[in-house]
């Protein structure tokens, strides 16, 4: 059984004012066939646990270890940890100009699996997953998020997740701009890919709507840079009602 | 909010534009068609790096190309030949010459003042086909040639016209499209690294006749290759596409027009460029002329550029002069954007390594334009080359 663990985890990040410190000593444990909710207000380093965890040269650890089955995380690249079963949905996905859907999501199963995918369960697979998704097959042909609404980016990083199928995957506010159907449809494709795969998953979340749709095992409180609460779905009904008030944010760490 | 009046009756001699400019003696002309041309070298004045033509080339790396003794001897050539196109040199007074244009600046005017015999490769015949010509061991001796490409009515064709190996060469081509033909010429620049070559393309499009003219450039120290077209008579069509891969110290420049000067006449510009390296350089001009008798003209130019790296440059100026207003289209757009780290994470963030991130990128960039060359050798030669400029710089 895979098991992604996060221990005691400081992270910097450069910024022109200088060094500033986000996260101030994460632990959590996420075994596979999971889904552990982060949630926090802005600026208390969710996106940052994201984005250290896939690798993103913009943050620096300075402490505490990542493993994914024992191995050390962060002495991989970004495309090792992929390869390694480590997914990013991310919040903000990049244009990528010149480069079509089809031909992206061919060079990217090739890259993680380790050899080209067969022709034809490829083209069926991809044909699948952007119908669940309810994507125009024009999609296919279309430079990856080249003119993509934020609906049908968030789409897209949904459609890689069910077809790249990885170990552990992390959804950095993957429901933020969503409206009600296209957040429905994004949580279906969550849902079905942990069903499929058995995947663990980290849903990193301001708002709980989204747990409205995707059921959260375990749900963690973020407030700067450290986890301040934890417990399960039943905290997640209190901030609900609550909000993050009761959380005194005395330094909000601020790098989203 | 002050607003100034503006007068809208002609400039007088004071104002600016009518003054003897710091470009020079001469007020540049506001009309691209009206620009000096001639086949005498002596008739332009020495070049300075501030004229117009000049002002984004480094003309101090091949005076002697602009001011320097040609040698007009034959041209060392390969020739891969077909069934239908003659290759053949022919004298400086074969009444083709000049026919298609005549140069606008110093070192496309000394090549012709300079050249012996010309090479003539002339298609007939209405079925496909494809002829290469290669020149090539032109070694450090500096050139002048002339080159004329004549497509006879309703023929069909594509020849490819290349270079290799060390040059320092000036020249023009002349393309003269017969009533009804349908030509291909892709000029195909893969010089050695200290190679400078200025070259002058001059097309004359007859009555529905149609052109496709591709430049590819590789390789060079300095690549210049304008290619000018004049739609002459009605129907007239030219798709004018390039691709250029500057690396670090290279300067690869074309100067594109397109002069609408007949009725219903068609005109596609697509250049396309990627830049990589400290120093690496293009330039791209793209005039086009709608002439008052143009009417019905369809229209659209565009540049698009991909930086790679830091430390490189990628000037891009459009210019669209329109002077009649019954037309069905005309248009131009330029873009130059950088293949970013954050692209670079997303494509890594999949698994993709940086190499084929870089790859995927460049490759679905310039795919475009390498699609359109027809010749399926060509574009795999062509698409091995280019990643091999990828993973040189």
């Amino acid at each position: 059984m895979s098991v992604l663990e996060i221990k005691n985890l400081h992270v910097n990040v450069e910024t022109d004012q200088g060094t500033r410190e986000i996260l101030r000593g994460v632990d959590l444990v996420i075994n596979e066939g999971e889904i552990h909710a982060i949630m926090g207000p802005n600026g208390s380093g969710k996106s940052t646990l994201a984005y250290t965890i896939a690798g993103h040269p913009k943050y620096t650890v300075v402490e505490g270890e990542i493993l994914l089955d024992g191995e050390n995380v962060l002495e991989m690249s970004v495309d090792e940890r992929a390869r390694a079963g480590l997914f990013l949905a991310m919040q903000y996905p990049v244009e990528i100009p010149g480069v079509t859907v089809t031909n992206f999501l061919r060079t990217a199963k090739t890259a993680i699996d380790g050899e080209a995918p067969s022709v034809r369960h490829w083209v069926k697979d991809v044909r699948t997953a952007m119908g669940n998704l309810k994507m125009d097959s024009a999609f296919a042909e279309r430079n990856v998020n080249e003119g993509f609404s934020g609906g049908e980016k968030k789409r897209n990083e949904i459609l890689q997740l069910e077809l790249l199928k990885p170990k552990f995957a992390v959804l950095d506010e993957t429901d933020s701009g969503l409206d009600v159907d296209a957040l429905k449809i994004v949580s279906e494709g969550v849902n079905r890919a942990k069903e499929n795969t058995g995947l663990g998953i980290l849903l990193i979340t301001h708002y709980t709507r989204i747990l409205r749709y995707i059921k959260p095992d375990f749900v963690h409180v973020f407030v700067a840079g450290k986890i301040a609460e934890q417990g399960g779905p039943e905290l997640a009904d209190r901030l609900e009602e609550e909000g993050y008030d009761r959380y005194q944010v005395a330094e909000p760490a601020s790098a989203e | 909010m002050t607003v100034a009046t503006q007068s809208t009756a002609m400039p007088t001699a004071g104002q600016h534009g009518l003054v003897a400019h710091s470009d020079g003696p001469v007020v540049p002309v506001q009309t691209r068609s009206e620009r000096f041309r001639s086949v005498d070298v002596a008739d332009f004045a020495p070049v300075t790096g501030r004229e117009h033509e000049w002002k984004l080339s480094p003309v101090a790396a091949f005076a002697d190309l602009t001011s320097g003794e040609l040698d007009g001897a034959r041209l060392g050539l390969e020739t891969a030949g077909a069934e239908g196109v003659a290759v053949e040199w022919i004298a400086r007074d074969d009444a083709r010459i000049g026919t298609a244009g005549t140069p606008e600046e110093r070192a496309s005017a000394n090549a012709w003042t300079s050249f012996g015999e010309a090479l003539l490769i002339r298609v007939t015949g209405e079925d496909d086909k494809i002829a290469t010509v290669t020149r090539t061991g032109l070694g450090s001796t500096p050139r002048g040639a002339h080159t004329v490409i004549e497509a006879a009515p309703n023929s069909r064709g594509l020849v490819v016209l290349a270079g290799t190996g060390s040059a320092r060469l000036s020249e023009n081509v002349e393309v003269i499209v017969g009533e009804g033909a349908n030509l291909t010429v892709v000029s195909v620049q893969e010089w050695d690294d200290d190679a400078v070559h200025l070259a002058s393309h001059f097309a004359r499009i007859g009555r529905d006749a149609k052109l496709k003219h591709i430049v590819v450039s590789l390789g060079g120290k300095v690549v210049r290759v304008n290619p000018s077209t004049h739609l002459a008579e009605q129907g007239g069509d030219v798709e004018a596409l390039g691709l250029y891969f500057s690396d670090a110290g290279q300067h690869l420049e074309q100067q594109v027009y397109v002069h609408h000067d007949a009725p219903n006449t068609r005109s596609r510009v697509t250049y396309k460029g990627a830049l990589q390296g400290e120093g690496a350089r293009s330039v791209w001009i793209g005039d086009v002329l709608i002439g008052n008798a143009a009417v019905g003209t369809d229209s659209y130019e565009q540049n698009r550029n991909l930086v790679l790296s830091d430390g490189t440059r990628a000037d891009s100026i459009p210019n669209l002069e329109i002077e009649t207003g019954n037309i069905a289209g005309a248009g131009h757009a330029s873009a130059t954007g950088r293949f970013d780290d954050e692209q670079l994470f997303y494509l890594m963030a999949r698994g993709i390594t940086e190499e084929e991130a870089r790859r995927l990128v460049v490759r679905g960039f310039l795919n475009e334009i390498v699609q359109q060359i027809g010749v399926a050798e060509l574009e795999e030669r062509l698409t091995a080359a280019l990643e091999a400029e990828l993973q040189g710089a």
